[in-house]
């Protein structure tokens, strides 16, 4: 029991931290509220189910080609839509909101709407502490894991994550010196829709899969990057990792928690915000005062 | 005499001339006679739905747009309002007219409480906050469902009015009043309420309303407080009409629709979300009988969304009033897009080109 907590914990706490940092990377840079953002973690999953179940490409291929066209997507859905209307922040929420609904119909015509199941990865399992943990499991982990990690290495030691930290601290200075800003949002764009492909390749065996999947990873996500703060990519884990774990808790060890688990993940993030109104990392900017 | 041509004078003053005003009073006209000339149970259920959410994302518009505290989870108050109706009309068997105004005052209560982060949060942290209550809500309404219904909610509730035309004026004329308050409520240049500046005030800048003395704090309860009571009112209406109180009013996409449909309409003012539902709910539903329509419909809406918001990211009606009506650059007055001179003080409106 303990370790099943744990491990799903871990599981659900990976996938949503790497979620999460994708949203929070696109909103503290270029200033979008991405709600399309788990849309494309569906389009993905959408794409390994029909390249393996139907098309059978091999794996790596599947997992490779799948996020590639997901990131393309994407990067097609910013240069037509979100980039021109960049100034109208509620028109960019709305035409998001508007791009996840009609990714959920398309896969809703194509698919139908019943769950499905993508065969895992990798068989078997291992015991840990008398308890059954399949290998999937352990991938999922460590793959989200190590996204991180890779993440974390590009934007705090390479050129290009001191250019994209230099435009979401402050987009004119960064352009006078020298910086692309149009490029630079194209890039954590890609970045960020390629890291929705990627959770979704992970989720992909484990979750089921279905056309209205991306809705509550959303609100999930949502309350993770606000708990952790906004524009901390560490604080998006933190509170990621804290929302994965209280899930998992709540379906454990509560009756009726199935139902519940939601409800309770956001009353803790009503509770913190209330006590601390700038997230649990978040920074207090000095135009942000009152 | 002389009154009929005060009042005339002023009737062609302050809505005939302005073409915006003509085209609301000729909707308002449209909307109370359609029973005259169809009586159809479909066309007549079509309205009255849209007529109810017309009312509910005008209220979005109050709170959001107008005083710019952004709420993302709208459905709150309707679906407290309309729970709060059904309970206490299938336990207690209080008549509607009774019911709706305790669920919208209810919704209000809920109003206040849920206005009170808004004390301390802003923008987006506002937003993500007032977009869980109704999440939370809906989660605890699974886990009680001998008491409210669960997955299936509430049925059996009484009709708002023995006949169909009676249930679509009284939802038409409540709607009708509520509209005039709200944007009499939020109107910045009114002489009776200072509210709409105040409103204005705190939405373009918070610290300087403060320093001019305004209470920011019971501006925005107050608003949050309006809204929520139109708001619940609304779900009150729906709920009578529809004798149904499903889990699906708080819903999360529920609360995006109101947003939709005004952003779709024209955020802050009180006739773009009006706008904005009377063309979107029945294009869904007259889609939804055609052949194609019922799977189709729902990319049909979100790609003429999209495209909308493309050419007219800030919405239909202040794209087409912005063509129809030219503002005097002397006096503010607002003019016909025919007119050469202003009816006003004769300055010239535009220069004619060679």
């Amino acid at each position: 029991m303990l370790m099943d907590i744990l491990i799903n914990g871990l599981v659900a706490g990976g996938v949503y931290s790497v979620l999460a940092v994708g949203f929070s990377l696109i909103f503290g840079v270029a200033k979008l509220l991405n709600m399309a953002h788990t849309a494309f973690y569906m389009i993905t999953a959408f794409l390994i189910l029909y390249a393996t179940t139907v098309l059978s490409i091999p794996l790596p291929l599947a997992l490779l080609g799948s996020i590639i066209i997901t990131t393309i997507i994407g990067i097609i859905s910013y240069k037509l839509l979100l980039d021109r209307i960049k100034q109208h922040e509620t028109a960019v929420m709305i035409i998001s909101v508007a791009l996840a609904m009609l990714c959920q119909e398309i896969l809703l015509l194509i698919f139908g709407g019943h769950y499905r199941g993508v065969p895992p990865f990798v068989g078997g399992f291992m015991d840990i502490f008398g308890s059954r943990v399949s290998y999937q499991h352990l991938f999922a982990i460590v793959t989200s894991a190590l996204i991180l990690a890779g993440l974390w290495l590009l934007l705090s030691k390479t050129r290009l994550g001191n250019a994209i930290r230099a435009v979401s601290q402050d987009r004119v200075a960064a352009n006078l010196m020298g910086i692309n800003v149009g490029r630079i949002f194209m890039v954590v764009m890609a970045i960020s829709v390629s890291l929705a492909g990627l959770a979704g390749a992970v989720v992909a065996p484990i979750y089921l899969v279905s056309p209205h999947m991306w809705q509550q990873p959303l609100t999930i996500v949502l309350a993770a990057v606000v708990l952790g703060g906004l524009g901390s990519i560490g604080g998006c884990v933190a509170g990621a990792l804290i929302l994965g774990y209280t899930e998992s808790i709540v379906t454990f060890l509560v009756p009726g928690g199935a139902f519940l688990s939601g409800a309770v993940s956001l009353s803790i993030m009503v509770l913190v915000l209330l006590i601390r109104p700038e997230g649990l990392f978040g920074v207090v900017f000095e135009e942000e005062r009152l | 005499m002389s009154l009929f041509y005060l009042w005339y004078g002023r009737f062609k003053g302050g809505i005939l001339a302005i073409p915006g005003r003509v085209i609301a009073l000729c909707f308002f006209i449209c909307l109370f006679s359609v029973p005259l000339f169809t009586q159809d149970p479909y066309w007549l259920r079509i309205l009255t739905l849209t007529t109810v959410f017309a009312l509910f994302a005008a209220s979005w518009d109050v709170l959001s747009g107008f005083t710019g505290q952004l709420n993302l989870g709208h459905a709150l108050f309707f679906g407290v309002a309309a729970y709060t109706a059904a309970l206490l009309n299938t336990h207690l068997a209080m008549p509607p007219w009774f019911t709706i105004p305790c669920g919208a005052f209810t919704a209000v209560v809920v109003g206040l409480i849920a206005g009170l982060p808004a004390l301390r949060l802003r923008g987006f942290y506002l937003g993500l906050v007032t977009l869980t209550f109704p999440l939370i809500l809906a989660g605890l309404l699974f886990v009680f469902p001998e008491f409210t219904g669960g997955e299936l909610g509430i049925s059996g509730i009484n009709k708002l009015s023995s006949s169909r035309v009676g249930s679509y004026y009284i939802v038409t004329v409540v709607f009708t009043i509520s509209i005039f308050i709200m944007w009499k409520f939020t109107d910045a240049k009114s002489k009776v309420f200072r509210t709409g500046v105040v409103l204005h005030a705190i939405r373009e800048d918070e610290i300087t309303a403060r320093v001019s003395g305004i209470s920011t704090t019971r501006y925005k309860l107050l608003a949050f407080g309006m809204s929520g009571f139109f708001a619940g009112i609304a779900g009150g209406l729906y709920v009578h009409f529809l004798r149904i109180a499903a889990p699906s009013t708080l819903d999360l996409f529920f609360s995006f629709q109101a947003i939709l449909w005004t952003i779709f309409g024209g955020v802050c003012t009180i006739y773009g979300p009006v706008v904005g539902v009377f063309i979107l709910v029945p294009l869904t539903e007259m889609m939804a009988c055609t052949e194609w329509g019922g799977q189709l419909r729902f990319i049909v809406i979100a790609l003429l969304l999209i495209l909308t918001l493309l050419f007219m990211p800030e919405g239909i009606t202040v794209w087409v009033l912005d063509k129809l009506e030219v503002k005097c650059p002397r006096c503010k007055v607002v003019n016909v897009f025919t007119r050469k001179k202003c009816r006003a003080c004769r300055a010239v409106l535009r220069i004619e080109e060679e």
